[in-house]
């Protein structure tokens, strides 16, 4: 009796091994044939805008299906797959002192601007980016700013203006949030101790500049809580744990208006950096890829992202195309942080001091941060 | 005995590989060595004192040129960095520069380009990143550097990092350990001695935590201890606190401590839980009728019994603790980071595998001394996981 049921299962359990096995191969042919692209990102609210600014209407155009992944930054996962030759990523968004370094140590792919379209307004792509958002290896993709951002609702009276201000204990007697690394901080702190912001990186360069820096920072050790991930500090914001903190600002603007959170940027002595998208070197779907990031780079895509998260195009040409937001209708410009007026007090990230002094400031922040 | 064989490639291929050449990459770094092997071969002769001859010059001003082309630049003037601050965009930019031949001599070509090649710095940078086996990475794993004469000092104070960080991972996973045995041993106890309805119902309140995501179980935590958290609105709802003295029970050692503990809790019930099902309660009974009082009883009778449990769990909290690094990265803030939140640092982001390695070799030497230590005071065979 057993060994007849046993014997009817195995049975009845071919067929369907055989569809399991028509499914795979299936699903393996399609693999081989439909073409399809990875691409990475930094996913949160940034990565809604690439989906729905570049990515749909990418596969609209051109049939490639898109893969997304998401990540936070760092070298470390692509060198992995290009050490090992399993390629699985293609196009990734980098910072841009990733972006360089990759390039450096043979992890991405040399990207030629000229081979880019050109602009909405038929300038060729080599003048349409502006130049500090070009890389050997990497095409701009958007200027963002770190800033910081408070809490209306939580600071009665009279309100923060200045970098200064976020340092001012004895007026803001709050509690404050900043991201747990060196960058950006060192330079706020002597933004905030007064030093003028072009010459920021020549005084951060000195031995005494430095202590400077950390000095500052220590007058509101006691009352900083420190982030990592990009979400964070619209969540403590708005739960209170802190008043103010720095941001991405570009998640402090979701928050304002998908979420009516009453958060108010301070713009002065914002930090702007450049994000570029890059190609993992030896990617075997290198010709998509191209195609993706020509397609990506275009000014009216380059839009279509500014119009969904406030960050500014590289593309001279794309800026004017930045109008409103496309869920609420918001005006774009005072949000962006290379707008007029916004950019007037913004310091440029120098991403090559950074690159030269990254390890021996980490390990001296991380001692500082551990007293 | 063949069956087993399956088991031992994966765990050969999936384990011990990986760890063989984490541990190799420690102590094994051909970069610099490979892409400038007649440099360093000049440099050889060097005393290391003034500037070296100009055949250095010349053939660093090649095999740079060379490591542009190859694309190889990035890696060595990255490991160069790591030794020299500054190092990094002095190679690039030199590389950029050089011209390919010149009639002047190489050394004032390149001075010209950047006057820090004409200071020893740069050379005794090149010469210790040059060496294919290196210490350099324990070195700094333990806050040492190599001076330029060859000598062991410690780092500039406010470089000094790892070696506190050991320390305070070591007396925090001893503190989870504790208290994960305090908490546990009262509530293994009950388990084990309920009746099977009641401890069936009991374990799976230890269980269901255990099944559930480790990032869900952290983020719970932070929205019960918060500033603006569950626990500090009951407390200030209560009046046991005022609305303006909230307790900061998180991003910092408290909540890297209360996460962990509530975290690694199962792995220390469990073990004591099979250990104490296993002792019949009629001992505890002799005992008494031989007239023993109940903390004698205890002390004497059952504590003994239960020891592979606590020795199980404890070595098993203990060593999953120091390994931890998800939970004191959401919780933890400043204060609360242990060293392998600098592995990972140093794994993804500054790519400098070697110290990673470093200090991975520490950590699983400092396991494999506790292992030792247990084997001697308690004895590895009484270990009980099940």
């Amino acid at each position: 009796m057993t060994r007849r049921r046993e014997l009817r299962v195995r049975h009845s359990g071919l067929p369907g091994l055989a569809a399991l096995l028509a499914i795979v191969c299936a699903g393996a042919l399609q693999g081989a044939y439909a073409q399809s692209l990875t691409t990475v990102s930094w996913g949160g609210s940034y990565g809604r805008a690439v989906n729905e600014g570049i990515n749909i209407p990418f596969t609209a155009e051109t049939g490639i299906r898109i893969n997304v992944e998401d990540y936070n930054g760092g070298l470390a996962q692509i060198r992995a797959q290009v050490d090992v030759g399993n390629i699985h990523w293609d196009v990734v968004d980098l910072e841009i002192a990733d972006a360089v370094r990759g390039c450096d140590e043979g992890l991405l792919e040399l990207i030629d601007v000229a081979s880019m379209p050109p602009g909405a307004d038929g300038t060729p792509a080599e003048d349409d980016f502006t130049p500090d958002s070009r890389t050997e290896c990497g095409v701009g993709a958007v200027y963002w700013s770190t800033v910081y951002a408070y809490n209306s609702e939580n600071i009665p009276g009279e309100k923060p203006a200045t970098m200064a201000d976020f340092f001012d204990l004895d007026r803001f007697p709050v509690r404050r949030a900043m991201r747990r690394v060196p960058q950006v901080n060192l330079e706020f702190a002597l933004i905030a101790d007064g030093v003028p912001l072009d010459e920021v990186y020549a005084v951060l360069d000195t031995p005494e500049g430095l202590n400077r820096a950390f000095r500052k920072l220590e007058t509101i050790k006691d009352e900083v809580i420190w982030w990592e991930a990009g979400a964070q500090p619209p969540q403590m914001l708005a739960d209170g744990e802190v008043v103010m903190s720095t941001a991405y600002n570009g998640r402090i603007f979701n928050a304002q208006v998908l979420e009516n959170q009453p958060f108010v940027i301070v713009w002065d002595g914002q930090l702007l950096d450049v994000g570029q998208i890059g190609i993992v070197a030896g990617t075997p779907r290198l010709e998509a890829a191209l195609e993706y990031v020509a397609f990506a780079s275009r000014a009216e895509q380059q839009a279509a992202v500014g119009r969904r998260i406030s960050y500014s195009p590289t593309r001279r040409s794309g800026a004017p195309l930045v109008t409103t937001h496309v869920e609420t209708g918001v005006d774009m410009a005072p949000h962006l942080p290379a707008s007029p007026g916004n950019v007037d007090r913004a310091l440029r990230y120098d991403w090559q001091w950074w690159v030269d002094n990254q390890d021996e400031l980490n390990e001296r922040f991380s001692a500082w941060l551990a007293r | 005995m063949l069956l087993v064989v399956p088991l031992l490639l994966f765990v050969g291929v999936t384990f011990l590989a990986p760890l063989g050449m984490m541990l190799l990459r420690s102590v094994h770094d051909p970069v610099v060595a490979d892409a400038l092997p007649e440099t360093l071969g000049v440099l050889a002769e060097w005393d290391g004192e003034g500037l070296p001859p100009e055949a250095a010059y010349e053939t660093i001003a090649r095999e740079l040129t060379r490591a542009r082309e190859e694309r190889t630049l990035g890696q060595v003037a990255g490991r160069v960095n790591r030794v020299e601050s500054g190092m990094r965009s002095l190679f690039t930019r030199t590389a950029r520069g050089l011209p390919e031949v010149t009639e002047r001599p190489w050394r004032e070509v390149m001075v010209e380009l950047d006057e820090a090649w004409g200071q020893p710095a740069v050379w005794n940078a090149v010469r210790a990143t040059g060496q294919r086996f290196t210490a350099r990475h324990y070195l700094n794993a333990v806050d040492m550097q190599r001076l330029p004469d060859g000598s062991v000092a410690r780092q500039p104070e406010e470089r000094r990092i790892y070696l506190s960080l050991m320390w305070r991972t070591l007396w925090v996973s001893g503190a989870i350990t504790v208290l994960c045995l305090l908490l546990g041993y009262p509530i293994a106890h009950l388990i084990a001695h309920s009746p099977p309805r009641r401890a069936n119902l009991l374990l799976l309140l230890v269980l269901v935590p255990f099944w559930t995501s480790l990032l869900v179980r952290t983020t719970a935590w932070i929205v019960l201890l918060q500033t603006q958290g569950v626990l500090n609105d009951i407390l200030v709802a209560i009046g046991l606190i005022g609305d303006d003295g909230r307790l900061t029970m998180i991003y910092n050692m408290t909540g890297t401590i209360v996460a962990m503990t509530h975290v690694l809790l199962p792995f220390m019930v469990l073990p004591l839980y099979s250990v104490m099902r296993a002792i019949p309660p009629r001992y505890m009974d002799a005992a008494a009728s031989l007239g023993a009082t109940p903390t004698q009883a205890f002390r004497r009778v059952y504590w003994p019994q239960t020891l592979p449990g606590v020795g199980a769990g404890s070595l098993l909290v203990f060593i999953l603790a120091i390994g931890y690094y998800i939970t004191p990265a959401l919780v933890g803030g400043s204060s609360g980071q242990l060293i392998s939140n600098m592995v990972a640092y140093h794994m993804q982001t500054s790519l400098n595998w070697g110290l990673a390695g470093a200090l991975g070799g520490i950590m699983l030497a400092g396991v494999f001394v506790l292992y030792v230590l247990y084997d001697r005071l308690v004895g590895i065979e009484r270990l009980s996981l099940s």
